[in-house]
């Protein structure tokens, strides 16, 4: 019989819960005033002020590239500024990031102060002589950051493949957790960067030695995760499931994955930062290529600027992807929120 | 016995000298249903009452196929239960809505278990309008009440078109007031469908209004104490004399009154 038959139903009796942004509240104090506004602003022309005003002991390269970041971040803050006071849709966006940015010039500015009056040279160089570095030495590092990304990927994507095969299958099948849960919880925790002998052996060259080693690295919080996610994945569920006439794929790949993705996830952030180690050891080990071996290569020669460039490049290649990871993961997670606090 | 009546979606029951233990963790036996009889007749509303521990929830669960006698006969219809099926529909006391689902996906997601989404997706509209969730098809089962939420699960089992309707306190987590809202939009499906329906309750006025028969239940090991009918013409009323006369007798049956 249609539903259509049957008479209408009663009206919904309640409305739908009304759901408020649950965010900690700003840090207190002049929140929507010009002290907040400007403060930025402030604190980069204080920067500058350190920049031109007190003396540096280090020579200072004789390029501009410091002030010249400075005074651009000076206009910057400017306009930040009076987008927030205009009131626009930004406006919130700027008084919430408007303390970040002042944190960062006060950053600069300490940097600058203490490399210029402290610290010795060449360990310690001042932002000036590290801008120089990422500008001179660019070519150089936009290969090695696109090695190290090759290699990254290739690790990654492995790794999160073979961990959600074995995740699923250790999480779902009882014999398969019983042999696997133990070998796993005595394999697993050997650092990735311990097998470097063995995969230079394993594999014809560097490049899939690496990626091999990358790859291990994630696989063990990958396979960990997912397989725990199954595992408590509620009986209820299942059986709700079952009843509606669901068979072995839809329990797994439609309640039992979707339940555990919260979990999977985890594994995933966390294998993504056993990536970025395993990738600089192996690239300070075997691979020639990459963020890692730069580094190593300019230690050698004691070119610290380059070096801390080339720290400068890691993170903002690895926040970047740990970025995107977050992106990815609030889009497939949508409907938590709400369920858990973000 | 009938196995089916008008409209070919509802079926009887049949149970035969059911049996039931489960093993507690020290190794002990533990005999949940006990030489458990009981016949519901296709298209009828059965409640079972009892204190708590009788087994109404196993006895549920096993008529499911969701777990297995120790021993004794299942049946719906003339065809032994064995594992679940969506011919049997089963509602608990939480909606259980898949969280990562919108509504109309938990009511859709029956039909994709079994793979006949498109032969059925026209009636998904419909039982949104039936459970009177329209305009809600695009939340997520966090953002509904209670009531809502219950709403929405009963659209589920029933665009399965399931011959029995296993209800086990349904309505248990509701308030009063939406509580007997949903008692009657069950009745109003169930007359329309003639559903077979088994009601785990343990609201003895929720039990009158809704069932032909109400069987109480004895504790430890559960099995049939008493049946009793329900003599009453429907749209009952809660405060009609025979109501509350037969209200009392079984309160008195279950030792509430009367010391």
């Amino acid at each position: 019989m249609s539903a259509e038959t049957l008479p209408p139903p009663s009206p919904v009796e309640e409305p739908l819960a009304g759901r408020t942004d649950s965010r900690p509240p700003l840090p207190s104090g002049d929140r929507s005033g010009w002290g907040r506004l400007f403060a930025p602003t402030a604190v980069v022309a204080a920067a500058l002020l350190v920049e031109w005003g007190l003396p540096h002991r280090q020579a200072v390269p004789p390029t501009r590239l410091y002030s010249g970041l400075l005074v651009g971040l000076l206009a910057c803050t400017l306009v930040f500024a009076i987008v927030g006071a205009m009131r626009t849709r930004f406006s919130p966006w700027v008084r919430r990031n408007a303390p970040l940015v002042g944190g960062v010039a006060f950053l600069l500015a300490l940097w600058n102060l203490v490399t210029g009056n402290l610290l010795p040279l060449p360990y310690f160089p001042g932002p000036q002589r590290v801008l120089l570095s990422l500008y001179d030495d660019r070519t150089m590092l936009a290969v090695s950051t696109y090695h190290s990304l090759r290699l990254l990927l290739a690790g990654y994507t492995a790794g999160v493949a073979a961990g959600l095969v074995c995740g699923i299958l250790i999480g779902w099948f009882r014999t398969i957790r019983y042999w696997g849960m133990p070998l796993l919880k005595v394999v697993g925790p050997i650092p990735a960067t311990a097998y470097v002998p063995l995969m230079m052996v394993l594999f014809p060259n560097h490049f899939l030695s690496g990626a091999a080693l990358i790859a291990l690295a994630v696989w063990f919080p990958v396979t960990m995760l997912t397989a725990s996610g199954l595992a408590n994945v509620p009986i209820a569920f299942l059986d709700v499931a079952r009843t509606l006439g669901a068979g072995p794929r839809y329990l797994i790949f439609r309640v039992a994955l979707p339940a555990a993705l919260p979990s999977i996830f985890l594994g995933l952030f966390m294998g993504l930062g056993a990536a970025f180690l395993t990738l600089i050891v192996a690239e300070t080990v075997g691979v020639s290529a990459g963020l890692g071996w730069y580094l190593k290569w300019q230690q050698g020669y004691l070119e610290y600027a380059n070096v801390y460039a080339a720290l400068v490049i890691m993170s903002v290649f690895f926040s970047g992807l740990m970025t995107l990871l977050f992106l990815v993961r609030d889009r497939v997670l949508n409907w938590q929120k709400g369920v858990i606090r973000w | 016995m009938v196995t089916s009546t008008a409209g070919g979606e509802s079926s009887s029951l049949t149970i035969r000298g059911l049996r039931k233990e489960f093993m507690t963790e020290s190794g002990a036996r533990l005999v949940a249903i006990d030489h458990l009889d009981l016949a519901v007749a296709a298209g009828e509303v059965v409640s079972l009452v009892g204190p708590s521990g009788c087994g109404k929830s196993t006895l549920l669960r096993l008529l499911a196929g969701l777990d297995q006698p120790t021993s004794g006969e299942l049946q719906i219809g003339s065809d032994p239960i064995r594992t679940p099926s969506s011919d049997r529909g089963l509602m608990f006391q939480a909606p259980n809505l898949f969280p990562w689902l919108t509504v109309r996906r938990n009511i859709e997601s029956g039909l994709v278990a079994r793979g006949v989404l498109a032969q059925f997706r026209h009636e998904v509209d419909e039982y949104l309008r039936l459970v009177g969730l329209t305009g809600f098809e695009h939340a997520y089962p966090h953002q509904l009440s209670g009531g809502m939420a219950q709403r929405a699960a009963l659209a589920r089992v029933l665009i399965n078109h399931p011959r029995v309707l296993l209800l086990d306190e349904p309505l248990g987590a509701l308030d009063q007031f939406t509580r007997m809202q949903m008692q009657n939009e069950v009745l109003r499906i169930w007359s329309a469908r003639k559903t077979t329906m088994v009601l785990v309750t343990h609201d003895i006025d929720e039990a009158i209004y809704m069932s032909d028969r109400i069987v109480l239940m004895t504790p430890r090991p559960g099995r049939v104490d008493r049946i009793l009918d329900v003599p009453l013409e429907r749209p009952r009323h809660r405060d009609d004399a025979s109501f509350l006369s037969l209200r009392s007798e079984i309160l008195r049956l279950l030792h509430f009154t009367g010391t």
